[in-house]
C-alpha cells in the first residue's frame, strides 16, 4: 500500500510539472485533471470516500470540462478578432 | 536574481514548516470524544450507513444550509456580473464547428451522468457522495451538452424554479425538524427505517435530494449564462 501511495504521490509532481511546463494548452488542461483524479485516488486510499469523490467530481471533471469551454470561447473570440484585421 | 533568491528561500521556509509537521505527526491511537459520539450514536440515532452523511445534513446541518446560502451567493454575483454583458443574438453561426465525435459521444454519455449524479445524491446516506457532489455531476453533464451544442438554449426560468423550490423546501423541512422532532434540521421527522435501505434514515435522503437539485441547477445556470453572454 505504502509503494502505491507513493507511486501515486509521483505520478501527481509528474502531472503537475507536465501542467505547468508544456507548451499546449490543451495537454497542460489534461494534466491538471489527471492530478486531480490522482489526488482523488490518494485520498480513496486514505479511507475518505466523500472526499475522493468531491475531488473527482469538481476537482478533475468539472474543472476540466470548464476550462475546455474557457478555452473554447477564448479561441472563438481569437478567430473573430482575426477576421476584423 | 533578488526575486529568485526569496521565492527559493520562501519554498525552502514552507519545506521547514512542513518537516517539522511530519516530523511530529503520530497517528491516533483510537477516536477522539467527538468521533467516537458520531461513530457510537449515528446508527441509532440517525439510521444513516454513512457516519459522514450523518455529521453533514444532520448533527452539522445549520453549516450545509450555510454553505447551500454562499453557493446561492455566488451564482447570484455571477449572474449579476454577467447581466451587464451582452447577449448573444438567438440565430447566430456556431463559433467554433463542433467535432463529430464530441457531439454523439455527448448525445450518448449526457444521460449515463445525468443518471450517475442523481444516484449520487439520492445514495448519499449509504454511499459515499451526496448532494453536492452529485449536483456538481449533474452540473458538468450540463456542461457537456454546452460543449457538444455552444448555442442551446437552457430555459432559465425552470432552472430558476428548481433552485428556489428546492432551496425552500429544505427551509421548510429544517423548520418541521423544529416542530415535530428534536431541532433545526432533526432529520427524524420521518421513520428512521431499516439501517441500509433506500428508504431509511428520516429525512435525510430528502433533504440530500434537494441539496443535489439546488447544487446542480446553480452550477448549471452560471454555466448557462457564461455560454449565453457574448462579452462583457
Amino acid at each position: 500500500m505504502l509503494a502505491m501511495t507513493l507511486l501515486l504521490c509521483v505520478a501527481m509532481i509528474g502531472a503537475a510539472l507536465v501542467a505547468i511546463r508544456t507548451d499546449g494548452l490543451p495537454v497542460s488542461i489534461l494534466a491538471a485533471g489527471l492530478l486531480s483524479l490522482l489526488a482523488s485516488v490518494v485520498f480513496l486510499v486514505l479511507a475518505s470516500p466523500d472526499v475522493a469523490m468531491t475531488e473527482a467530481a469538481i476537482g478533475s471533471g468539472l474543472t476540466t470540462f470548464l476550462f475546455f469551454f474557457v478555452l473554447g470561447r477564448v479561441r472563438s473570440g481569437e478567430r473573430e478578432g482575426g477576421e476584423h484585421d | 536574481m533578488i526575486r529568485r533568491a526569496v521565492v527559493l528561500a520562501l519554498v525552502l521556509a514552507m519545506g521547514a514548516i512542513f518537516a517539522t509537521l511530519l516530523a511530529g505527526y503520530a497517528p491516533d491511537g483510537d477516536l477522539n470524544l467527538t468521533a467516537r459520539y458520531y461513530a457510537d450514536r449515528t446508527a441509532p440515532d440517525i439510521g444513516s450507513a454513512n457516519i459522514v452523511t450523518a455529521i453533514i445534513v444532520t448533527y452539522r446541518g445549520l453549516d450545509t444550509l450555510g454553505e447551500v446560502t454562499v453557493l446561492f451567493l455566488s451564482a447570484t454575483i455571477v449572474g449579476l456580473v454577467l447581466a451587464g454583458g451582452r447577449r448573444r443574438e438567438t440565430a447566430q453561426r456556431p463559433p467554433v464547428p463542433v467535432g463529430e465525435l464530441l457531439t454523439t459521444g455527448s448525445r450518448f454519455l449526457v444521460p449515463l451522468i445525468m443518471l450517475l449524479g442523481v444516484y449520487v445524491f439520492v445514495n448519499g446516506h449509504l454511499t459515499p457522495g451526496g448532494g453536492f457532489q452529485g449536483g456538481a455531476v449533474v452540473a458538468s453533464g450540463v456542461l457537456l451538452m454546452l460543449l457538444a451544442d455552444p448555442l442551446k438554449h437552457f430555459s432559465h426560468r425552470l432552472i430558476a424554479a428548481v433552485e428556489s423550490v428546492a432551496g425552500f423546501a429544505y427551509v421548510v423541512i429544517g423548520v418541521l425538524g423544529l416542530v415535530l422532532a428534536g431541532g433545526f434540521l432533526d432529520n427524524r421527522i420521518l421513520p428512521l427505517g431499516e439501517l441500509g435501505a433506500l428508504a431509511s434514515a428520516g429525512a435525510i435522503p430528502l433533504i440530500y435530494s434537494l441539496v443535489g437539485l439546488k447544487v446542480g441547477a446553480e452550477f448549471s445556470s452560471m454555466l448557462a449564462s457564461l455560454s449565453e453572454t457574448e462579452e462583457l
